[in-house]
């Protein structure tokens, strides 16, 4: 088995390593961490041959380069709409492909998405804490932020003949919540505002939350303890400004959540670029658990679909329906 | 009072005040779901007058959680828990105690008043929250509860010793906080390395002792 040197030549601030995350420590004020988009984090894995929930790299709109200093090591780029040049040549976003000795690969912001996937074919070396590598952002602990200069070893390398990478049909339409838990926190007026009115993600976004702008919801009180906090949950200040957390959240907060977004929406919200609009509609709680179990076996479907190699024909008939699908989205 | 929580969480509520009455009942769901998880949970993180149960939607639901947890809330009662007792080295000099005399001052205390008595008081571990390792503690006597600062102070050192309210903290990561700094401890609560990470427990007692600047390591 082979072993690929890669140097960090660029990285921006958000760039981690992640895994599928760091359950069971939140009582210890330790978020789970991992993916903010889980299912094209498992998605490039799964293009890449790799088995699920290893390491891979998480990156934002500030890009990242990579260049191949020894080996070669497969690669497969999912996530949102990013672009990406491998040794000059131009890939799209949803690509595999083979870094060689001497390449560069460039991954840069595009049309869309604040979250993409970088799964390296083999075995990353990452730091391990609490059986995880997993990076909590604002900790710095585990796998770590990547930083220019940085060297990454990939033990296993393979190559990834992956072309295109199917992208999954995640659907659209309102995100979709759960009130509460403090919806009695909150007067008619602002409880019907939330799922009437557009709200936009703001710039103001990282691993522990993004803050959207729309109308201000201020709670009648704050008078509230502080107690535990989910992924997902929208959190209000005393201002009425909404903060929907994500996978580096805060473990506790004082102030009152309106609502829950639920897990199979959250991920495509927090893929929604800055000012992009969208609406909130409510479910009950068994609508909730039907919809993260019909995400959930659509997923494993999908997976399935990404680890089948398949024949030339079908690779090149997939990647024509990609192209029909990137049309449609144009138009 | 249990409230859902989006699809994979159940909020436990026992009240809304700190005291110790309340945070046994809290520990004791805790102890008790611990002990005979229902299928599905993933993990149960309690906090002052409330227990938060995480579970995974595609094992398990709401209702199923619900009837867990009150089936072992009837049988749970007050835990009886063997809480473990701590003493925090405390440096209260100089440097190490930025707004010491600034809290004295707000709270009409001479400074060495304010020392005798946040050493005085015994105090206790009720959760975690936050970020890594920050563990909130009770038991702050009355005559030094002082409201926030109006605006934080960025990035105060790891080991610094704060009060704000009745609560206390000693910080694990530099992080900027709004809180009263009246001191510095060397011990490290969150040891990322270490085979037993975080110091403490949820109901675990705490006294703070007093040293010189000489001994902070």
């Amino acid at each position: 088995m082979s072993r690929a040197r890669l140097t960090v030549e660029q990285a921006g601030p958000l760039t981690t390593l992640q895994d599928r995350g760091r359950p069971g420590y939140m009582r210890f004020g330790v978020a789970r961490s991992g993916p903010v988009d889980r299912l094209a984090f498992a998605a490039a894995h799964a293009a890449a041959g790799n088995d699920a929930g290893g390491t891979a790299i998480e990156v934002s709109l500030g890009g990242v380069a990579l260049r191949c200093n020894e080996g070669a090591v497969g690669f497969a780029l999912t996530g949102g709409d990013f672009t990406a040049t491998l040794d000059g040549r131009r890939l799209g976003s949803w690509h595999g492909g083979t870094l060689h000795a001497g390449e560069t690969l460039v991954v840069r912001e595009g049309a869309g998405g604040n979250w993409g996937y970088i799964a390296l074919a083999g075995q990353p070396v990452a730091r391990d804490w609490l059986g995880s590598t997993a990076t909590h952002a604002p900790a710095g602990l585990g796998g770590g932020r990547l930083d220019v200069g940085q060297v990454m070893i990939i033990d296993n390398a393979r190559d990834c003949d992956v072309l295109a990478i199917a992208a999954p049909n995640i659907g659209g339409g309102p995100i979709r919540i759960v009130t509460g838990p403090q919806e009695r926190f909150f007067p008619a007026d602002a409880l019907a505002a939330l799922t009437t009115a557009d709200f936009r993600p703001s710039t103001a976004f990282d691993r522990m939350g993004v803050v959207l702008v729309g109308p201000p919801m201020v709670p009648t009180s704050l008078a509230m303890l502080s107690e535990p906090l989910v992924r997902g949950a929208i959190q209000i200040n005393g201002a009425g400004v909404a903060t929907v957390l994500l996978a580096d959240h805060q473990t506790t907060g004082g102030y009152p959540k309106i609502a829950t977004v639920i897990t199979a929406d959250l991920d495509r919200l927090a893929q929604l670029r800055a000012g992009s609009s969208f609406q909130f509609h409510a479910v009950d709680v068994a609508t909730a658990t039907g919809a993260a179990r019909t995400a959930a076996a659509s997923a494993a479907t999908y997976l399935a679909g990404l680890r089948t190699p398949l024949s030339l024909a079908e690779r090149l008939l997939s990647a024509n329906l990609i192209d029909g699908v990137a049309d449609a989205r144009a138009e | 009072m249990f409230r859902a929580v989006g699809d994979s969480a159940l909020l436990v509520e026992f009240g809304t005040s700190i005291d110790e009455a309340t945070h046994l009942r809290v520990l004791a769901l805790d102890a008790a779901l611990i002990a005979a998880a229902p299928p599905g949970m993933t993990e149960i993180v309690p906090s002052y007058a409330a227990l938060l149960i995480h579970y995974d939607p595609l094992e398990t639901d709401a209702a199923a959680i619900t009837a867990a947890a009150e089936a072992c809330a009837s049988t749970a009662g007050s835990a009886a828990l063997a809480p473990a007792e701590h003493i925090v080295p405390v440096c209260y000099d100089g440097d190490n105690a930025p707004d010491l005399h600034a809290a004295a001052a707000a709270l009409g205390l001479a400074p060495e008043a304010l020392i005798a008595r946040h050493l005085a008081a015994e105090y206790r571990v009720f959760m975690y929250g936050f970020a890594p390792g920050y563990a909130y503690l009770g038991g702050v006597p009355a005559s030094l509860h002082l409201p926030r600062k109006a605006e934080a102070v960025r990035s105060r050192p790891v080991g610094s010793v704060m009060i704000a309210g009745g609560q206390c903290l000693v910080t694990t990561l530099p992080m900027p906080t709004g809180w009263w700094v009246i001191g510095r401890s060397p011990l490290h609560i969150l040891r990322p390395e270490a085979a037993r990470p975080f110091l403490f427990d949820p109901g675990d007692r705490i006294r703070f002792r007093r040293i010189a600047a000489a001994d902070l390591r």
